[in-house]
């Protein structure tokens, strides 16, 4: 047989014994490269339509009109804030996480505008955000970032993408083409009913009066190992107050920032950490409220006493990941924050690498501490 | 096959095969856990943390094993280009089984993340809070990720070369 090596002579060189065994040889290549494409495969590289990480980022800059170099990908104008979280006694009943024990757990965080334009004038129609990392001394941390909206305007990731291509601006036009809008819409209700909400919904005259909200479900996990689909909020304690839009536009570009300067100058802010727990059939999904009857458990207070700027090793720096939760707060099946635990570390990852000029509200700060 | 003169000792074989299947999973696990949005991406990686320092655990556990026990010899017919490729691409293996693991804790160190294996098991950042040094460890963990996978597919080549080809005592003195 060709392929056969005589024990006793010396062994050929390579060249020789790849010739003499081809069908060995071929064998080989085929299992490197079944290997190859199979490690190709998994990482989505011949299969472009998958939806990865990568894709939603460059699809929200492209929408965007570009990325801004160093800022986030959404939710790219902000401040930091710092404070404190005391948990309360109902809390503690519903989860074990450490941040319900009572204890004062220090707080550090961000507000911001979740338009991707980080120059923008503070617009009448903002999303307003609120992110924050709780850190009880000796015990894993807990890490939210929540919006004031009414739900969501989809409730799956694919859904969340198809809108952020729909709302992409022709190039020709420099503006969406309102007929892919109109047929997302069309195939989206939930998005029609959010929108209606937004439109029917009072916005805060500021930062400090707003209330933000999980939107997302998440089980929290009681000692006795009870697990409840809960949504919670940041429901201000400051009276709510709201501005017309023509007193809105007479404000200068950055007044929901000075106003928050302003406002923690003269004291700290404070709001309830309100649950709300999900009856059976109540949909987890992020476009559809609940019936507002149902439980409410307050889980402590939050206290916010200081503003700066973003600036180096603050909150600037931080990935906000709706997945850093502590034993006692878990992910549950709604499918949106397993998508931004992925998406928010791209948008990180980029933005860690460029270099970032300064932010539209620089070198300020406000409150207690140094 | 004849029974080879020369072999790897048990512990060292058990652990070449065991590291072989974790790092080969971790190698797909991370490929395909940034590839995709669905709930799998939380479950793998976190998989991929425990697993990647197990793979730190078990390497340091190997590297002395192998200094204690040097392997066999090398077929002594083996022209010296390929005795050169064999020593180069074992020791940039060791390497790479090191530096994977340790730069994948470094740069979520540096990014100010929590770092949780095992379940529970909160590891100590091994680097401060810095996001330009996250950055370069970041690129570097996909570097050399890609680098590990075409060692190990040359390994891999170099393995089937010696089992189906030149059909010496290799392959034995592994299995
Ligand atoms: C699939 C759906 C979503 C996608 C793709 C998405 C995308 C993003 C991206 C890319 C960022 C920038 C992250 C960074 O660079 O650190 C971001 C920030 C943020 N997102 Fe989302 N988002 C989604 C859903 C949501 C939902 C449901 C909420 C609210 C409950 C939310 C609230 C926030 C907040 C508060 C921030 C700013 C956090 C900070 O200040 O660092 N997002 N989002
Ligand atoms: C990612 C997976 C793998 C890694 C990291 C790896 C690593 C190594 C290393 C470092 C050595 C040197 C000996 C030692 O110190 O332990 C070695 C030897 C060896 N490996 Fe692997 N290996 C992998 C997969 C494989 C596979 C899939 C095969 C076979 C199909 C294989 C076959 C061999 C053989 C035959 C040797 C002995 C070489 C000699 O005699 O010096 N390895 N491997
Ligand atoms: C032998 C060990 C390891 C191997 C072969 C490995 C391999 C990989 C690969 C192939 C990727 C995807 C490519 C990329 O995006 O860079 C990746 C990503 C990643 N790895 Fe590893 N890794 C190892 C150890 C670790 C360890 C010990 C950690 C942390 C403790 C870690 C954390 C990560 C993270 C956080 C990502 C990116 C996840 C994301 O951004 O969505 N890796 N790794």
């Amino acid at each position: 047989m060709p392929g056969d090596v005589d024990r006793n002579a010396p062994t050929p060189d390579t060249a020789t014994l790849l010739k003499r065994n081809p069908v060995q040889a071929l064998t080989i290549a085929v299992v490197l490269a079944a290997t190859a494409g199979a490690f190709a495969y998994v990482g989505g590289f011949v299969t472009p339509h998958r939806l990865g990480a990568n894709h939603f980022v460059d699809a929200m800059q492209t929408a965007a009109g570009g990325p801004h170099a160093g800022f986030r990908r959404a939710h790219a104008k902000g401040i930091c804030i710092a404070g404190s979280f005391v948990g309360a006694a109902p809390g503690r009943a519903i989860s074990k996480a450490a941040v319900f024990g009572g204890a004062i757990v220090p707080v550090t965080g961000r507000f911001a505008e979740a338009a991707p334009d980080p120059f923008a004038k503070d617009s009448s129609e903002a999303v307003r955000s609120m992110a924050l990392r709780l850190q009880p001394a000796g015990a894993p941390e807990w890490r939210m970032a929540i919006n004031d909206t009414p739900g969501l305007h989809v409730s799956t990731p694919q859904a969340f993408y198809d809108n952020v291509v729909a709302s992409t601006p022709d190039p020709a036009t420099g503006k969406p083409d309102p007929a892919k809008m109109q047929a997302f819409l069309a195939q989206h209700p939930e998005t029609v009913a959010f929108l209606a909400r937004m439109k029917a919904r009072k916005l805060a005259s500021g930062f400090f009066d707003d209330t933000y909200n999980s939107v997302d479900g998440f089980l929290f996990v009681a000692p006795d190992g009870t697990k409840r689909l809960v949504r919670w909020s940041m429901e201000a304690e400051e009276p709510f107050a709201t501005l017309t839009p023509a007193e809105r536009d007479a404000k200068p570009a950055n007044y929901m920032f000075d106003d928050l300067l302003a406002r923690v100058r003269r004291g700290p802010v404070k709001w309830r950490l309100v649950a709300t727990l999900a009856q059976p059939g109540d949909p987890n999904r992020a476009a559809e409220v609940w019936p507002a009857d149902r439980p409410r458990v307050v889980m402590g207070e939050l206290t916010i006493d200081h503003v700066e700027s973003e600036a180096t090793g603050n909150c600037q720096d931080v990935n906000f990941d709706p997945l850093a939760l502590p034993p006692g707060i878990a992910p549950s099946d709604d499918p949106i924050p397993f998508a931004r635990s992925a998406v928010y570390s791209v948008s990180f990852r980029r933005r860690s690498g460029e270099h970032k000029p300064p932010s539209a509200v620089a070198n300020q700060s406000a409150g207690a501490r140094s | 096959m004849s029974r080879p003169a020369h072999r790897f000792t048990l512990l060292s074989r058990l652990l070449h095969w065991t590291m072989a299947a974790l790092v080969l999973a971790m190698l797909f696990i991370g490929i395909g856990m940034v590839s995709t949005v669905s709930p799998r991406y939380a479950g793998l990686v976190s998989v991929h943390k425990s697993i990647g320092i197990l793979i730190l655990v078990l390497v340091a556990i190997r590297l002395v094993n192998r200094l204690l026990n040097p392997p066999p010899p090398l077929p002594a017919d083996l022209p010296r280009v390929q005795v050169i490729a064999a020593t180069a691409s074992h020791w940039l293996l060791y390497c790479l089984m090191f530096a994977l693991p340790l730069v994948g804790w470094a740069m979520l160190s540096a990014a100010g993340s929590p770092i949780v294996v095992f379940g529970g098991l909160h590891l100590p950042p091994i680097l401060p809070h810095d996001v330009a040094v996250f950055a370069v460890l970041r690129t570097a963990h996909t570097v050399l990720a890609l680098l590990l996978f075409a060692t190990f597919l040359a390994h891999l080549g170099a393995a089937l070369f010696h089992a189906l080809i030149r059909r010496d005592e290799v392959l034995p003195s592994m299995v």
